[in-house]
């Protein structure tokens, strides 16, 4: 009716609750994600089907949770935290071993990886936990929300699956950082972070596993073995220069000498290709979608739904910090893709689910100001 | 703050501005989170690019050796006698194959191999490698590699290589002269890494290994050319980036003549010997040939174990050069060589004369040194000793000489050291002295001993090549040139002829105890007493000669091995060995008044030389004669019939 008129347009939008900053932004993403990933593996386009796939897939995930109201969410969130536990507690039970871990549940017709579930529901559980009480939390309340968030990350780490854990222990420390958690209580927090790791190292830490973190201090100590994917991949870094090798023209990718090229390690295929210009870039959109999260959080009426749209925004932000600092040599390797970049189904569900969350947050809260009365 | 009163209910605005807050605190960690993480990309891709740019380059990009073609070798009318065939073979790279035991079984079943391919694979898997293939089967049919093709796609790590191999169109004619080259080996390796030419082989996998092969490796060899490839990381060939052609091997040419190298093999057929023909006037080999040989190609690919015990252990010592390794008693070819030494030192002249009663004795000694014919000569001079090979006569000039003498002489003539002939397989044979004697038997020296060193017997031993030469400085009146094969070296499109190579000549106090000594070999042949006159009876040309018949076991033994033995009361003919039997030697040249051709024979087990061995020169001086006149007529350039590769 109004197509021309941007106004209209806007409120064509704002009708499906969608953001229309945040959704070019990951639109954006994914035909990066699609670009790269046809060059990573070895311009196949199956691959690339398959991924177009997902990323439609997730997109309707999106759009079903953007028309889902905040409260709705609330008032889910303890069922689904309990029903997110019981599943982990079964995974450890029953579940399928896949890749040398047990993540999965068979459900005869579907595989569901209850860790996903987890990402979400550990947030909504400690958001609802701490928008009980009026901000600041108390410190009772983050040592309770500690505990919350610590059964799902050790049953997660357990399986084991260290990177999905990590995230949902993330999760939750950013709600309780964003209800006000004491800046005291943070700095003894750091400071018996700092005290535990030496005791770690020496009491608590096998030898293969300190052997893994040397690896990861000085990676040529061992250039054949666990030192040979971070080489590579610091290599086609800093082989992509600054204007990069050029789509598909990337030596250290075509060629196979990188691992995991369309997994884990995209951010290297990326880098050699686009060199430090498109790096740039890409953090350039990574950064205004968590601008953009962060505004929708500041923006939202309810505590809930503040401390869920922060959480939910910074943990894509650790998902960003982990994959860059992992494929560049800034931190130990751990399993976790490059959100909406990798090639990879389960992931990107959860994280346009939270897309989607965050997008509820941020289009209900005007719907409601829009239909008070006497506007 | 304040924590003891705390409000129970929400106050939006407190509640926004410190969300707020930790929102705005978030956004300032992530922003610095990403400049940490922008510096380390900057420092990696701008500051560390050089160094990453070098090491991103030496993973994909690899330099790979090229074999270079190996020279032909032809003979010195451009005849082939060594070429490069193109063959297929399939090679298997192990690390690449998942299941081996299973892929060489199947492979074997397609190919209609037998086991003992997978076992010669298996031995090859565990020796060093050079090479990340390993041949499975050289040599395929072309029918072999079609069944292949279609089912390669089973045979991942498997592939059919086609490359060039060395072939010898004449098999076991020319095996003693061109040897062959073989896989190249540890010692080889070894070899040619202390001579710092290891890198010239990078791609090579056969090295001379015998004959002119070997000893003209440097020439017909090459050098290596490069080929710069992009590889993944599993190490195969994407692409290639830059080539550098090989610089092929250098063809050469021989000395040798092919049809008069088939003349000597067809002469030593059913044989145990060597003839050696020589170009008069440069030392130039136009034939060597040593029976029995053997088919050089068997060594190409790899001799197989049952090829090689059957060479080993064949009694007929098929591996042995005979030409220029097998020692043999010189017997009575040496009597030139004695008759030059006598005028040269004065103790005779051509008119001295010897009374021959049909044997020598020592001065107060009883035992009776032989002529072979017993009833003797009579008066005999030089000349005439030569001609009728006399015994009496060179007992009687060996023991006025002495051994010393005679050794310091034979050994100028070239006895007892290697003739500088370009192939390796040769031996210094025995020329015995009084020093030698103490050294190796620990024994003083005894004037018998001269007497039967002075008839080309006792210690001394002498190769057929040796002879030749020798008797070749007799010829060419003391020109000491150096047998050889190599007679040119193709420079692209020039041919660079060799000269030949010369030691200082031997100077005698005049020139005419030469001809005296020629004159008496021809009077072997000329004369109807002469011990060759037979053998060139009706020779269209004026040859010369000296006939010589060793003997394998001393006349005394022979003498006291009984005929008959009696067996159940019979009388029963002993047969004697034949390996007992006298070996025939044989020097020669013709024509007498110009020599151009020079050749020693030398057969073991026939009897004696002039019925033996003299024959068998007058053929190869008839062949060659005649088909100098024909070549003359239809002068053959000096060019490639054959296209390389």
């Amino acid at each position: 009716m109004h197509e021309t008129n941007p106004r209209s347009l806007s409120a064509i939008f704002q009708r499906f609750h969608i953001d229309l900053p945040l959704l070019l932004a990951l639109i954006a993403l994914c035909c990066i994600s699609l670009a790269v990933i046809y060059s990573a593996g070895g311009q196949n386009i199956d691959l690339v089907e398959r991924q177009v796939a997902r990323i439609g897939l997730s997109f309707v995930v999106l759009l079903v949770f953007a028309q889902i109201s905040p409260d709705t969410f609330k008032r889910l969130t303890i069922p689904v935290f309990i029903v997110g536990l019981a599943l982990l507690v079964a995974v450890l039970l029953v579940g399928v071993v896949g890749k040398g871990a047990q993540r999965w549940l068979d459900l005869g017709v579907v595989r569901v990886q209850p860790s996903e579930l987890m990402k979400l529901a550990a947030p909504m559980m400690l958001a609802w936990f701490c928008a009980r009480q009026p901000l600041p939390v108390r410190w009772t309340t983050v040592f309770i929300g500690l505990f919350l968030v610590l059964v799902p990350t050790l049953l997660i780490a357990r399986q084991p699956d260290l990177g999905t854990a990590l995230l949902v222990f993330s999760s939750g420390i950013f709600v309780l950082f964003l209800a006000g958690m004491s800046w005291r209580l943070i700095i003894m927090g750091l400071l018996a972070l700092g005290a535990f790791l030496p005791v770690a190292w020496f009491f608590l830490l096998h030898g293969y596993q300190r052997q893994r973190v040397l690896t990861f201090i000085n990676p040529e100590s061992d250039p054949l073995g666990a030192g040979y994917h971070i080489i590579q991949s610091k290599i086609a870094i800093g082989s992509g220069g600054l204007e990069g090798k050029g789509w598909l023209q990337g030596t250290q990718s075509q060629l196979e000498f990188l691992p995991e090229r369309h997994t884990d390690f995209i951010f290297s295929v990326f880098s050699e290709e686009f060199g430090l210009i498109g790096v740039i870039a890409l953090l350039f959109i990574y950064g205004f979608i968590i601008y953009r999260g962060l505004l929708i959080a500041i923006r939202a009426q309810h505590v809930f739904s503040k401390l869920l749209a922060g959480s939910i925004t910074m943990t894509v932000f650790i998902y960003a910090l982990v994959n860059i600092g992992m494929v560049s040599g800034l931190l130990p390797v751990v399993g976790v893709p490059l959100p909406l970049i990798s090639y990879g189904g389960t992931s990107m569900v959860t994280i346009m689910a939270g897309f989607g969350i965050l997008m509820a947050i941020g289009t209900h809260r005007r719907l409601t100001l829009r239909d008070e009365p006497g506007r | 703050m304040k924590p003891k009163r705390r409000p129970t209910i929400h106050d939006h605005t407190i509640e926004a501005n410190l969300f707020a807050r930790r929102a705005i605190a978030c956004m300032v960690v992530a922003a610095a989170v990403f400049l940490v993480l922008l510096t380390n990309l900057y420092h990696l891709q701008v500051t560390g690019f050089q160094e990453f740019q070098t090491r991103s380059n030496s993973n994909r990009i690899t330099v790979l050796p090229v074999a270079p073609n190996r020279g032909l070798i032809y003979d010195r009318n451009g005849e082939i006698l060594a070429e490069n065939v193109p063959v297929y073979s399939i090679e298997i790279v192990p690390e690449e194959v998942d299941d081996l035991d299973d892929t060489l079984h199947r492979l074997a079943t397609l190919l209609e191999l037998d086991e003992t391919a997978v076992e010669s694979f298996r031995s090859q898997l565990r020796r060093a490698r050079r090479f990340p293939q390993i041949p499975f089967a050289d040599n395929i049919s072309e029918q072999q590699v079609a069944r292949f093709s279609l089912h390669q796609h089973h045979f991942p790590g498997v592939s059919v290589e086609a490359r060039l191999q060395r072939h010898y169109p004449f098999g076991e004619l020319f095996t003693h002269v061109v040897g062959y080259v073989g896989r190249i080996n540890r010692q080889d390796i070894e070899r040619l890494r202390a001579n710092d030419e290891y890198g010239r082989y990078a791609a090579t996998r056969t090295i001379g290994k015998l004959g002119v092969e070997r000893y003209y490796e440097s020439i017909l060899h090459g050098r290596p050319g490069y080929q710069t490839v992009e590889v993944n990381s599993r190490g195969r060939v994407v692409r290639t980036l830059d080539f550098t052609p090989p610089v092929p091997g250098q063809d050469i040419y021989l000395e040798v003549d092919i049809e008069v190298q088939k003349i000597a093999m067809q002469q030593l057929q059913g044989r145990r010997g060597a003839i050696v023909v020589m170009d008069s006037d440069t030392g130039g080999l136009l034939a060597m040939y040593s029976n029995p040989s053997y088919d050089a190609n068997l060594f190409v690919h790899g001799i197989s174990v049952q090829d090689y015990q059957a060479l080993l252990q064949d009694p007929n010592n098929p591996l042995i050069n005979r030409a220029s390794q097998g020692r043999y008693p010189p017997a009575s070819t040496i009597k030139p060589h004695m008759s030059l030494l006598g005028l040269e030192s004065g103790l005779i002249d051509i008119n001295t004369r010897v009374w021959d009663p049909g044997y020598y004795q020592l001065p107060g000694v009883e035992r009776r040194f032989r002529n072979w014919r017993s009833w003797g000569h009579g008066w005999v001079d030089m000349k005439k000793a030569i001609q009728v090979s006399n015994n009496t006569y060179f007992y009687k000039l060996a023991h006025e000489l002495g051994i010393d003498r005679i050794h310091d002489f034979m050994a100028e003539l070239g006895f007892g050291q290697s003739t500088g002939i370009d192939i390796h397989e040769e031996n210094a044979a025995l020329l015995p002295s009084r020093g030698w004697k103490r050294a190796t038997l620990n024994e003083p020296w005894y004037t018998g001993e001269t007497l039967s060193v002075g008839i080309g017997q006792s210690f001394w031993t002498v190769t057929p090549l040796q002879l030749a030469t020798s008797t070749n400085t007799i010829v060419t009146k003391g020109r000491r040139l150096q047998p050889r094969f190599l007679r040119a070296v193709r420079h692209g499109e020039e041919i660079e002829y060799q000269e030949p190579f010369e030691l200082p000549p031997l100077q005698l106090r005049s020139n005419d105890y030469f001809t005296a000594v020629m004159d008496g070999m021809e009077r072997v042949i000329s004369r109807v007493d002469g011990t060759a006159h037979a053998a060139f009876l009706n020779a269209p040309y004026r040859a010369a000669g000296k006939t010589g018949t060793a003997q394998v076991i001393s006349r005394a033994e022979a003498e006291r091995t009984p005929e008959y033995e009696i067996v159940d009361g019979q009388q029963v003919p002993i047969e004697v060995d034949e390996r007992l039997r006298d070996n025939a030697t044989y020097i020669g040249y013709a024509p007498a008044d110009d020599p151009q051709i020079t050749v020693a024979i030398a057969i073991e087990n026939v009897g004696g030389g002039g019925r033996n061995a003299a024959p068998i020169a007058r053929r190869i001086f008839d062949f060659y004669f005649d088909y100098q006149r024909e070549v003359e007529l239809v002068t053959l350039p000096l060019e490639r019939d054959h296209a390389r590769d």
